[in-house]
């Protein structure tokens, strides 16, 4: 089936983005977005490690020709913190498409909305594709989107939590509001979340720990694109009413 | 002369350019420039400028690279 997800005018056949923090190794985390059908991977900007420039490098494993990187602001708590980060990140790698967070405590790594409003603004002034991680209010969501955000992307629930889609009805309206690609960013724990999301309408998912802390991270990897795929193929096929009552799926007639 | 590097109070010489520091901090085997942006005095400096920047004495030079990130 030809359906791809479009962001900011590109096509991607896969509609799962992974993460590359947390794995045990590069070598595992590559194998792992491969395992994932990924062709976007977000990845984060840190001062180069002056006291061992011989360690293992990011891009000497998920590389940079294989798979498409989406620089994050993890860790930025102000719009001016992850504005220079995004600004830095796009001197290093050479790449307009970004993923901004800003956000608001380390407890609950919640995002602060009015910050994360300001720095998609000053970003999108300034040339940038901006895919921003947001809460799940459908208001500031609209908001992102008329600011120019070119894919929405709310929590689930809270990252790395693991605790699944949390406001199902808000993804939803969410969803039916935006008219750029809605990705749940963050919650999901497991495959059924990533089918969930999918099956809520969302156009893709965007996950990391789910799969960097699962025992056999490969293989979590492999769920993930199967449930994301199932998910989406249950949204297009359209779901059966509920009923409250039985309706047998044998003929009544020509019973013995 | 004296610099920050990274956070860092770090002595190197005077005229040293910015893509001189760039191979100082780059692997043995000479890799990169590829994937490193630098900041200094929080300005980036393209990398068509490494070679003709000259870093001079109390400047705070911040270089960057990609690492795994969720």
């Amino acid at each position: 089936m030809n359906d791809p997800l479009i962001i900011a005018g590109k096509s991607y056949a896969s509609r799962l983005i992974v993460g590359t923090g947390k794995y045990a190794s590069y070598q595992q985390n590559a194998d792992a977005a491969r395992a994932a059908g990924a062709e976007i991977v977000t990845v984060a900007l840190r001062r180069v490690n002056l006291s061992n420039p011989n360690e293992e490098r990011l891009t000497d494993f998920v590389k940079p020709d294989e798979f498409t990187y989406l620089p994050n602001t993890a860790g930025c708590f102000t719009a001016d913190e992850a504005v220079r980060t995004l600004r830095l990140a796009r001197e290093a790698g050479g790449w307009n498409l970004v993923k901004l967070e800003v956000l608001a405590d380390q407890k609950t790594l919640y995002p602060n909305m009015p910050e994360t409003l300001k720095a998609a603004e000053a970003l999108i002034a300034d040339g940038f594709e901006v895919m921003v991680y947001c809460s799940d209010d459908p208001v500031y969501a609209k908001m992102l989107e008329e600011a120019g955000c070119c894919a929405i992307m709310p929590l689930g629930s809270l990252i790395g939590s693991g605790l699944g889609i949390m406001n199902p009805v808000n993804i939803r309206l969410i969803v039916e509001q935006s008219r750029v690609p809605v990705i749940v960013d963050a919650g999901v724990g497991t495959a059924s979340d990533a089918a969930i999301a999918m099956e809520l309408g969302c156009d893709g998912v965007l996950m990391n720990t789910a799969i960097a802390a699962a025992k056999d991270p490969i293989l979590m990897a492999s769920a993930m694109k199967h449930a994301v795929i199932a998910g989406r193929e249950a949204c297009l096929a359209g779901r059966m009413p509920k009923k409250m009552y039985a309706d047998p799926s044998s003929p009544l007639a020509g019973l013995i | 002369m004296n610099i920050t590097l990274n956070g860092e109070a770090c002595e190197i010489d005077a005229g040293t350019t910015v893509a001189m520091l760039v191979a100082m901090v780059s692997a043995d085997d000479g890799r990169d420039s590829r994937g490193v942006a630098i900041e200094r005095n929080l300005e980036i400096v393209p990398k068509s400028e490494h070679a003709s920047t000259v870093i001079e004495d109390g400047d705070r030079i911040e270089v960057v690279q990609f690492v795994g990130g969720g």
